[in-house]
Order: C-alpha cells, then structure tokens, then sequence
C-alpha cells in the first residue's frame, strides 16, 4: 500500500512546511522549497496544509503506485505521464494499482510536488516530517529517495479502480506565481553599498547561477561595490535574504539556508515570491525591486488568505464528487 | 554607556524582525541578549515560531497571521517592534541572572588531532604548553549558536592566541575539530568544510540527532576546555554521549 520508486530522480525528499522552535540550536527549518505547490497539491487530495508532500527535481523519478490512490500533482511542469497518459498539475487523479508515473520532459518550473491523500508514512524529527540529510533525519530516513526504496501511505486511500481518472476540476495557480520580476524589502545592510550599488541591485539582470540547491542561489550578474566593511557580526538570516559575499556577488538563501550568518544583508525578498524563486531554474534571469514592509505583511497575509480559500474550495469539490459517486 | 539607547530595531523579511546592539562581541551585551532571549521562552507569545539569539542581536520569526490576531490593529511587524522596545527596558532596569550551564569539554591538543597547531604556535612563538595553558585556563561563554546545528560560537581567546581564519577553507574538517578563528573558538559538530585554524579535537559528540536535546551546548552556557591525552582521546571516543 504505497509508492515504489523504479528509478530515482535527483534529490527527491519528503518535505513539509518546516522545522520551526530550534533555530537558537542551529538547525535550520528547511521544509519545502515552493510553499504553495506544497499546499495546492495537499488541497486538492483533500489534506492539511502541513502533510509531508514528495519534492522532485528534473530528471525525476519514475515511481511505480502497489495500490490504487488519490494523488495531485503541483509546481513544475515536467510532462507528467501516468502508464504513458499525460496527466495535467494541479488535479486530483485516481490512479490504479500498478500504474508508472513518470516525467518526460523538462518544460517549465523547477520542482513538482506528489501529494497523496492522507499523506505518506514518514519519520518525524524535532516536529516536522521534512528530511534533513545533514543529521539523517525526517522524512524517508533522513535521506533523499533511492531506486527501489518503497514509501507507504497512511491509510488505504480508495477502492480498486479500473482506469485512470482525473476528477472534472483544476485549481487556478497563476495568482500565486508572477514574472522575473522579484519584490524585497530593504537589509539591514544596504545602506553599505555605494551609490552604483544600488542602482545595479534594481536595474541590473542577475541569473541563477550553476551552485545553486536548496540552501541558496547563486545570483550572477555585475559586482555590488560598497562603501563600508563587507563582513559583520554572525546573525539570524531567513528564506528569502539575499546576501553580498565579498566578491560583490549575490547570494539568495533558499528553504535549507543556515540560521546565522554575517555577510552583508541587501534585501529580503517578499514572501509571496518564494514560490515564484522555488520554480526559477539554474539560468533563469531576475530582477529585483524594492516593497515596502507594510505592503509586503499585508500580501503575504491576502496571499495565506486566498490559499485558504482555495483549500476550501478544493474540500468542498472533494466531499461533493465522493457523496455522489 | 546606556545600552537602552543604542540599539536598532529592523526586518529580516516579511515574518522576521532583529533587535540589534551593533558590532561588538561584549560579553555584558550577549548576557542582555540572553535576558531577552529568556523572557520571551518564558512569556510564550501567540505566533512566535523561532527564536535566534547571536552575539549582539536576536531575532524573532513569526507567523503573521496569528500575530496579527493579537496585535490590536497594528502591523504584526510594530506589534512585534512594540514589545521589543518594552524588553529593553524591562531588561534593562532589571538585569538579572541568566541560567547559563557550566559544561567542561574534553579536548586533545596533540598534534596529529590539531593540523593547524605546529604552524600557528611557531607564528604565535608559544611552546605546545603555553598555548594549551592559554586556551583552557579560561572560561568562554557561548554568545550563540549557528552556522551548523550545534556549532556553538565562543569568546573570547587571550588575547595571545587571537589567530585570523585561514586563507582558503578546508573542504573537510573532522568533526570535534576544535577551531580558532579571531578572538572566537568553536567545535566543529559535523564533519563540513570550515575556515577555522585547528588546534585540537573533543572525543565527545556534540551533536546527536537521536537525543531529545540534540545539542550539547546551549546559547548562554559557560564552558571550559579539559586538555586530555591521545590515549583518553581514543579511550573516550568509545564511549557513547553521555548527556540527556
């Protein structure tokens, strides 16, 4: 009763929303990369917003279902096919034992979700099922998938079913994903940088550099000058900081970022913009402008705000196809 | 000086706010940090996810919507803001004790432990003895946490043994690889690439994943280094962690 991997993707990992309390210990809270594919694909199998999901990357795995099951998918688009059938994101699907879920080309985004209903058995670490490879914990033991692990689900999901069907709705993602356009509010540290500085920061392009995973982005693009010291005392830095390294190049800190740190503090990028970041890959060109704190707390709770009712939405659908089926 | 005075207050994104004393390392300014750090465990306030204490700052990571549920009609953010300006003041009319720990680390400075420690005593022109003397006749304060779980940041080193990072990194340092880095010191948890000069190593596992508490230090805690044989090393390194 669960997943099968036939063969595994490049760092596929079971991820939730984070590991939150133990930041003055140093653990980071990781959790998964786009929070709204996360949710979107838990919301459409009828799930919490917090059930560990399966975050792959391209090239994916190919993943074997030893019993029918309600799955969505959510976030990249990697031409998802089950038993050679494309199937659309952002839908719920009743899929048959034994079908082969696959992705069969890199078109857009940079990460999918596989959410099933009532989640996946995983080990939970310090409050969260998220894997942290680091300290081999959370998630599928602590580690990224491997050919031929077997993940289980927690409850039997549906009754045998004949053939694949996707249910008659979509959920509308677009308003939670925008351009390369990317809104920050200022660092701490800006101030530091010389007048050129700051006029590149908005006006230059800067590409996701080739070192980047889940801890951060490598940003290139021109060197940031500043007029000050470019080192400070170690402390908190969050999702979504973006750094000055010594090099005058950029750093942008991603789910798995360290709690502490003390290069200089540019800008936060708004939190509505993580999911957009989460599907920017290697090469894909940003630009940055400035919100102001009020604005950005005022998006990010419209953001939570239209997620819920989206989450409502998808429950209501789910409990109206089954009490009629 | 009138710390009360001299302090700054800003986001580190949307869900996040530091309060910061600026760019000293100053033991009296880490133990407010620490007070702080103290009261706001204890206080428990609705929509606090972290709390991350370092040398001269402390941040607070919170979730917007349930802070905003007791905010009275103001940002999240001033609401947090508010409150911070409050525990300056509380803490700064009432200074308090904190309940930092005194831990004792066991620590091996024999050579083959200690990669950077022939080189650095020559710069240093200290014997073996003096450099060990200076480094464990000391208590150092944990001032935070961070970089790696566990990896605690502490000060600060006589003044004789300050030594700067090295040029390039190592791609590995062992884990238990006691470092030195300006006026800090600190064990590494994990084996991880690190750009600190290797002086030593500690048998014991300073972070164990399997622990309720993984971490073996906490911010705040007092520690001081127990200078030990190869032999103990080696004996010691058998045994399983021992603390709870």
């Amino acid at each position: 009763m669960g997943i099968s991997i036939l063969k595994a993707g490049i760092a596929d990992t079971l991820q939730d929303q984070g590991r939150y309390g133990f930041q003055h210990l140093g653990i980071p809270p990781g959790g998964a990369m786009d929070p709204v594919a996360m949710l979107v694909s838990n919301a459409l199998v009828g799930n919490q917003a917090n059930e560990a999901v399966l975050e792959m990357h391209f090239p994916s795995p190919i993943i074997l279902f030893t019993s029918s099951a309600l799955i969505a998918l959510a976030g990249a688009d990697f031409g998802a096919e089950i038993d050679g059938v494309a199937v659309e994101l952002h839908q719920p699907l009743l899929v048959p034992q034994n079908s082969e879920l696959k992705f069969t080309k890199n078109k857009s985004g940079a990460r999918v979700y596989l959410s099933v209903a009532d989640g996946f058995v995983a080990e939970e670490w310090l409050g969260s099922f998220g894997t942290m490879p680091l300290v081999q914990k959370g998630g599928f033991k602590g580690r990224n998938l491997a050919t031929n692990d077997s993940l289980l689900f927690k409850k039997k999901q549906v009754d045998k079913i004949a053939r694949l069907i996707a249910l008659p709705w979509r959920a509308s993602v677009a308003e939670f994903y925008f351009d390369n356009r990317i809104q920050c509010i200022a660092g701490a540290e800006v101030g530091s940088l010389n007048q050129e500085g700051i006029t590149n920061f908005t006006q230059a392009v800067f590409s996701i550099g080739i070192q980047s995973n889940r801890m951060g982005y490598r940003l290139n693009g021109p060197n940031l000058n500043t007029t000050t010291q470019k080192e400070y005392l170690s402390s908190a830095v969050d999702f979504g900081t973006i750094q000055l390294l010594p090099s005058g190049q950029l750093i942008l800190l991603m789910a798995d970022h360290q709690t502490t740190g003390g290069y200089t503090r540019i800008a936060h990028v708004s939190s509505t913009y993580f999911a957009t970041l989460a599907q920017s890959p290697i090469g894909k060109q940003l630009q940055f402008e400035w919100i102001d704190l009020a604005t950005a707390e005022k998006k990010l709770i419209e953001q939570e705000q239209n997620l819920q009712q989206l989450q409502n939405a998808c429950n209501f659908r789910l409990q109206e196809y089954f009490s009629n089926d | 000086m009138d710390l009360a005075n001299t302090y700054e207050i800003y986001p580190v994104s949307d869900h996040a706010i530091t309060l910061d004393f600026g760019q000293e390392i100053n033991a009296q300014t880490n133990q407010r940090i620490m007070l702080i750090f103290q009261v706001l465990l204890e206080k428990s306030i609705t929509g606090i996810k972290d709390i991350i204490p370092a040398y001269s700052s402390i941040c607070l990571v919170y979730d917007c919507k349930a802070v905003l549920k007791i905010a009275g009609g103001i940002s999240a953010y001033d609401f947090l803001k508010r409150l911070l300006d409050s525990l300056v003041i509380e803490v700064g009319n009432n200074p308090g004790s904190t309940t930092g720990r005194n831990l004792k680390v066991p620590v091996c400075y024999h050579p083959t432990l200690a990669p950077d420690l022939m080189l650095l005593i020559d710069t240093l022109q200290l014997s073996i003895e003096e450099f060990v003397a200076l480094h464990s006749n000391k208590i150092y304060r944990i001032y935070m946490i961070g970089f790696l779980p566990g990896f605690a940041y502490m000060g600060s080193v006589n003044e004789k043994i300050i030594s700067p990072r090295k040029q390039s990194p190592r791609t590995i340092v062992p884990a238990g690889s006691v470092g030195i880095a300006g006026a800090q010191t600190g064990i590494y948890p994990f084996a991880s690439p690190g750009g600190w000069q290797l002086i030593g190593r500690t048998p014991l596992e300073i972070f164990d994943a399997n622990k309720k508490q993984p971490s073996f230090f906490m911010p705040g805690d007092n520690v001081c280094f127990e200078p030990i044989a190869l032999e103990q090393f080696y004996e010691m390194q058998k045994q399983p962690s021992k603390w709870v």
